[in-house]
């Protein structure tokens, strides 16, 4: 075969087979909304799931969040102060948590904890013929499995990013104010002057919402999707940390440019 | 008006994309009897019982179950059908985040609207018939082989269901707990008035229990008779089988080119 023939044709068979598969992520992603009320009816699996992937995420978040929030105490004073405005350190950590790095960050650390078991776990059911078995009983998996992770994922997440962006703050202000020696009622009431509720608090929540669909529809497309081999289940967790965080990233710039535009 | 036969499959060919795995099989399963498949490894059985239970489709031909086509069925219908079959898969398929007890009460719980004290009764009736009623609290994953077998027996009769098939239900075990679910097939298909379909490739068993025996080679049906017709048959293929001779029309060597070439000229 012609070397140029043959690498237009592998060019050629990747793109289809992602389009097939981002074809097939979305139509699990509407059967999971068609079948949600089924899913709601046993809101005890929502809750436990909101256990597994929200409560259980909570250490590596605020742990996160913290040490965040002090580096951006430090990066923004040594910054801030060569322009003589270092009492906006408030401010500076506020927009940077609620704005960008609450999301995101939140999101990556989701994908990394949460999404990886998700994967793993859906992935591992179907090698062990669990999902057949259920389906063999009447029992539709995407109602019993898939929804309630979905939607205990779509929750957690702007709880976590909420969380996250609280205790960023509070390391930013320990790092600036007994420690640098920043004036505490300067930090608060500049914080408390300059932080818009509707375009930074709400905005934010909104990023981790849509964040909160797409890193979960991706973890249990991956699982859903696994070859039911050893092989096929670590290559699908490893895909499902590398899409989330890149459709996390590409999402943020999309969803930043709307909301600056609006 | 009840039919003679409760699965009916009609020149039924599938295949995953050019490969054919079935090319025009025919089978009946009649109400109340024990029905084998065998077969070697690879050859479709599995796959026959996951076209009744519509998981798949055919591409030629069809499966009826009870009177009905399953693959002209939409979603409601489909599960209208596998209400009335229970199936045991090779490793049991236990919910491995349930208990042994969770696991028997699932079909129960999900399809009827009983108080949980009959779901308990029901459960431990289950459990006892397969001899387990006193492993009802361990989780499903400190079950040995063969107990996780016997679980999924009592999940898979939790609903009494009419037909039960049985995949690959020997593999792997000791020949005490092959003895003890060699048993039960028999036992539970006669108490329960049901249908049983059995997969598998263990003669002995399945000639000491089957009513009738479907052999499969090639994506056809190359014998079927009762275990008394089929241990004297003289075609070649159900010979070998049934001898577990090494070699004959299932060769020994998958397909390769000569040996000489291989060794001497691939250098």
């Amino acid at each position: 075969m012609n070397p140029i023939f043959k690498i237009l044709s592998n060019l050629g068979d990747q793109v289809t087979s992602r389009i097939w598969r981002l074809g097939s992520a979305a139509r699990l992603f509407l059967l999971t909304l068609m079948y949600s009320g089924e899913s709601f009816k046993r809101i005890h699996l929502t809750i436990r799931e909101i256990y597994f992937t929200g409560v259980m995420s909570f250490i590596i978040i605020v742990v996160s969040a913290f040490f965040v929030g002090m580096v951006l105490g430090l990066q923004g004073y040594y910054t801030l102060q060569k322009y003589g405005s270092s009492e906006s350190i408030g401010v500076l950590v506020a927009l940077a948590l609620l704005r960008e790095l609450g999301p995101v960050v939140t999101a990556l650390l989701f994908a990394g904890r949460a999404g990886t078991a998700i994967t793993a776990e859906i992935g591992l059911m179907k090698a062990t013929e669990q999902l057949s078995a259920m389906e063999m009983m009447a029992v539709s998996p995407i109602a019993r499995i898939i929804g309630p992770r979905f939607w205990a994922g779509v929750i957690s997440m702007p709880i976590l990013a909420s969380i996250f962006s609280m205790v960023g703050v509070l390391g930013g202000y320990l790092v600036a104010v007994p420690i640098i020696g920043v004036d505490h009622g300067a930090f608060w009431s500049q914080m408390n002057v300059n932080v818009d509720f509707r375009f930074d608090v709400v905005n934010g929540l909104i990023k981790s919402f849509v964040f909160g669909v797409a890193c979960t529809i991706i973890a249990l497309y991956e699982g859903y999707d696994a070859p039911p081999t050893a092989e096929g289940v670590s290559r699908a967790t490893t895909r499902t940390v590398v899409t989330s965080s890149l459709t996390v990233l590409g999402l943020d710039f999309i969803l930043t440019s709307f909301m600056i535009a609006h | 008006m009840t039919q003679k036969n409760i699965i009916e499959i009609e020149n039924l060919s599938f295949g995953y994309g050019n490969r054919m795995l079935h090319k025009g099989i025919n089978m009946v399963f009649p109400r109340g009897k024990v029905t084998a498949i065998m077969g070697g490894s690879g050859c479709g059985k599995t796959t026959i019982l996951r076209l009744i239970g519509g998981q798949i489709n055919p591409k030629v031909g069809q499966v009826s179950v009870d009177g009905k086509i399953v693959h002209k069925q939409d979603r409601h219908g489909i599960y209208e059908l596998r209400r009335k079959m229970g199936m045991l898969f090779q490793h049991g398929a236990l919910f491995t985040d349930l208990s042994v007890f969770d696991n028997v009460a699932f079909p129960i719980r999900e399809h009827t609207k009983l108080p949980e004290s009959m779901i308990r009764d029901l459960v431990l009736m289950k459990l006892n018939a397969v001899g387990l009623r006193g492993a009802h609290k361990l989780m499903s994953t400190e079950l040995s082989g063969g107990m996780a077998r016997r679980v999924a027996l009592a999940r898979a009769i939790a609903l009494d269901p009419d037909i039960i098939m049985y995949d690959e239900p020997f593999a792997g075990l000791d020949p005490i707990s092959m003895a003890v679910i060699c048993d039960l097939i028999r036992t539970l298909n006669d108490a329960l008035g049901a249908t049983s379909i059995i997969v598998t490739h263990d003669v002995e068993e399945a000639f000491s229990f089957a009513d009738y025996i479907y052999f499969v080679a090639d994506g056809v049906v190359a014998a079927e008779g009762t275990p008394k017709e089929l241990s004297k048959s003289k075609l070649p293929f159900v010979h070998q089988f049934v001898h577990g001779e090494k070699d004959g029309p299932v060769p020994f060597h998958y397909n390769a080119p000569s040996y000489k070439k291989d060794i001497y000229e691939s250098v």
